[in-house]
């Protein structure tokens, strides 16, 4: 079904390495217009490092990385940065300038790369964005007073100010109690409704990867092994190492 | 971008290819500064806010600083004058020293202890919190928004800060004059401005404004180039504050070479 789908992301063959320590070894992926898509995998295993090469921090060592079309390390640095106003990045830990507002945290994208916004629209988008984090009262609070599971969520927020067409969340729920998980996994599956927009979550919470994605991917010694629904990667596994990643996170009965 | 991956394998002896990789890191990072400074956009705004962080940073202490070395400087220098009794050339002599060298000299060194430690501090903890990068992916060049604005603040504002510790330091030592050869204001300036030549006060600018840009470009480059942790922060700002108090030694060596080879030529 899939298959007929617009592919916003296409990786092939694609190897990094730090020194001696070899992260990446041959991924391929795809990733579908309006699809979420999870990455699960160990931690340390070069889940983040992915999705940084794919937003051009990081650079392979070898194979291709197409996003909408474009193979990153052949553009330029504006056309980098051009390409990179449609790619929302949500840090693991969240990076929020700490010496700037949330109010200036959520408009310094919006601001540098938005022309011709008055002052009132600029602060209609930030309030909506803050309402639907569930955050409106922080407006004007420094980073250094927020907890760790509001910084999480004004990051994602700071993320979809620009209505990237693709969202790289890293670890959007991880260290965040369950009410809030769920509100962040609704508000994941909301980007994708309301703006049709393509994700990567990368996540070890199944729960979240079982209310999130479409498809799940699990990122295995270098490579991507299984591909596919929650059911056909987890329910019916029969590598030891998917089971005992499933079984970590609910008692198989 | 511009920089030398290090994580070739060793070709000498791993110390010595750590130093001079560390040296092409280094140079690859100001021949960057100086193709991002004059490309548009220019982040006006942040620069002005950054000359405001570094006076307000860096004033008060400057302020007392320059007041006492003036006067303290003053009463040391009596006894020797004393001798031969030129006591009356006080105000000369030290408006020759502390135009010529002390001003430019006390104020890099308090500017790269106050601000090139927070330089390296601040872009350091900006590093190994990913800010850096989060800046990079909403399509801003951070070397241009944190780098260039904070190299060319400290370069604009340094000069400022010496004249203002030159303009203290000889107000302590008027006031020590004044107290002890009973010499009035107007005589003292007097005195103060035939020692010194334009040669002096052009040199002195220039000094300074090299060291304002030896604080600057060494706090972001020990910041831009810190190791992850809180650990690695806290030695990027100790480097900055070591390696520019080393680099303005030797810039003011080179300087004194320089300047008296023109005053003779
Ligand atoms: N810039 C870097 N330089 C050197 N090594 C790196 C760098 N970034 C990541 N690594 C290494 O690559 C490996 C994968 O890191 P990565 O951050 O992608 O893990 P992860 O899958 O995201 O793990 P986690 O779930 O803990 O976040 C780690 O061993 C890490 O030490
Ligand atoms: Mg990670």
């Amino acid at each position: 079904m899939l298959d007929t789908k617009e592919k916003v992301v296409e990786i092939r063959g694609l190897y990094k390495s730090f020194g001696d320590l070899d992260v990446l070894m041959g991924v391929d992926l795809d990733l579908y217009k309006g699809e979420n898509l999870v990455v699960l995998g160990k931690s340390g295993s070069g889940k983040s490092v992915l999705i940084k090469i794919l937003a051009g921090l990081l650079q392979q060592d070898a194979g291709s990385l197409k996003v909408l079309g474009n193979e990153i390390i052949k553009l330029n640095y504006r056309e980098l940065n051009k390409l990179r106003l449609e790619i929302g990045f949500s840090f693991q830990n969240s990076a929020l300038y700490d010496s700037m507002t949330v109010r200036e945290n959520m408009e310094f994208p919006l601001v540098r790369n938005v022309k011709n916004l008055t002052k009132g629209e600029i602060t209609k988008r930030i309030e909506g964005l803050l309402d639907s984090v569930g955050l409106p009262q922080t407006i004007n609070q420094m980073p250094s007073e927020l907890s760790g599971g509001q910084k999480k969520r004004i990051g994602i927020a700071r993320t979809l100010i620009l209505e990237p067409q693709i969202m790289l969340y890293d670890e959007p729920t991880a260290g965040l109690d369950p009410i809030t998980c769920g509100d962040i996994n609704n508000l994941i599956n909301q980007v994708k409704e309301e703006f049709n927009t393509s994700s990567i979550v990368i996540t070890h919470d199944l729960t979240c990867a079982k209310s999130t994605g479409d498809r799940m991917a699990l990122l295995l010694e270098g490579k991507f092994d299984a591909v596919g629904s929650f059911e056909e990667v987890f329910e019916l596994a029969e590598d030891e190492r998917v089971k005992s990643f499933y079984d970590y996170n609910f008692i198989r009965k | 971008m511009a920089q030398v991956s290090n994580q070739k394998k060793s070709v000498i002896t791993p110390k010595v290819d750590k130093f001079f990789m560390g040296l092409a890191n280094a140079y690859a990072f100001v021949a960057r500064f100086f193709k991002e400074v004059f490309v548009p956009p220019y982040e006006f705004r942040e620069v002005i806010r950054q000359c405001y962080e570094i006076g307000y940073k860096s004033l008060p202490l400057i302020s007392l600083t320059g007041f006492i070395v003036g006067i303290v400087f003053t009463n040391q220098s009596r006894p020797s004058l004393s001798e031969f009794g030129a006591a009356s050339w006080l105000p000369a002599l030290i408006s020759i020293a502390v135009v010529r060298a002390m001003g430019p000299l006390v104020t890099a060194l308090i500017a790269a202890g106050k601000v090139g430690s927070s330089i390296g501090a601040e872009i350091g903890s900006m590093k190994v919190t990913e800010q850096i990068d989060a800046m990079e992916v909403s399509a801003t060049n951070p070397f241009k928004f944190l780098v260039v604005t904070r190299v060319l603040a400290t370069t604009f504002m340094l000069p400022i800060l010496v004249m203002y510790t030159d303009f203290l330091a000889l107000m302590g030592s008027f006031i020590n004059v004044n107290q002890n050869e009973l010499v009035s204001m107007p005589t003292f300036f007097v005195q103060v401005f035939e020692a010194i030549s334009f040669l002096d006060v052009f040199s002195s600018i220039l000094k300074s404004l090299v060291f304002g840009f030896t604080i600057g470009i060494v706090g972001c480059y020990k910041g831009y180039n810190s190791t992850k942790g809180t650990e690695g922060v806290g030695k990027a700002a100790n480097a900055s504050v070591v390696m520019s108090m080393f680099l303005i030694f030797i810039e003011e060596l080179l300087s004194l070479q320089i300047v008296n080879a023109i005053r003779n030529a």
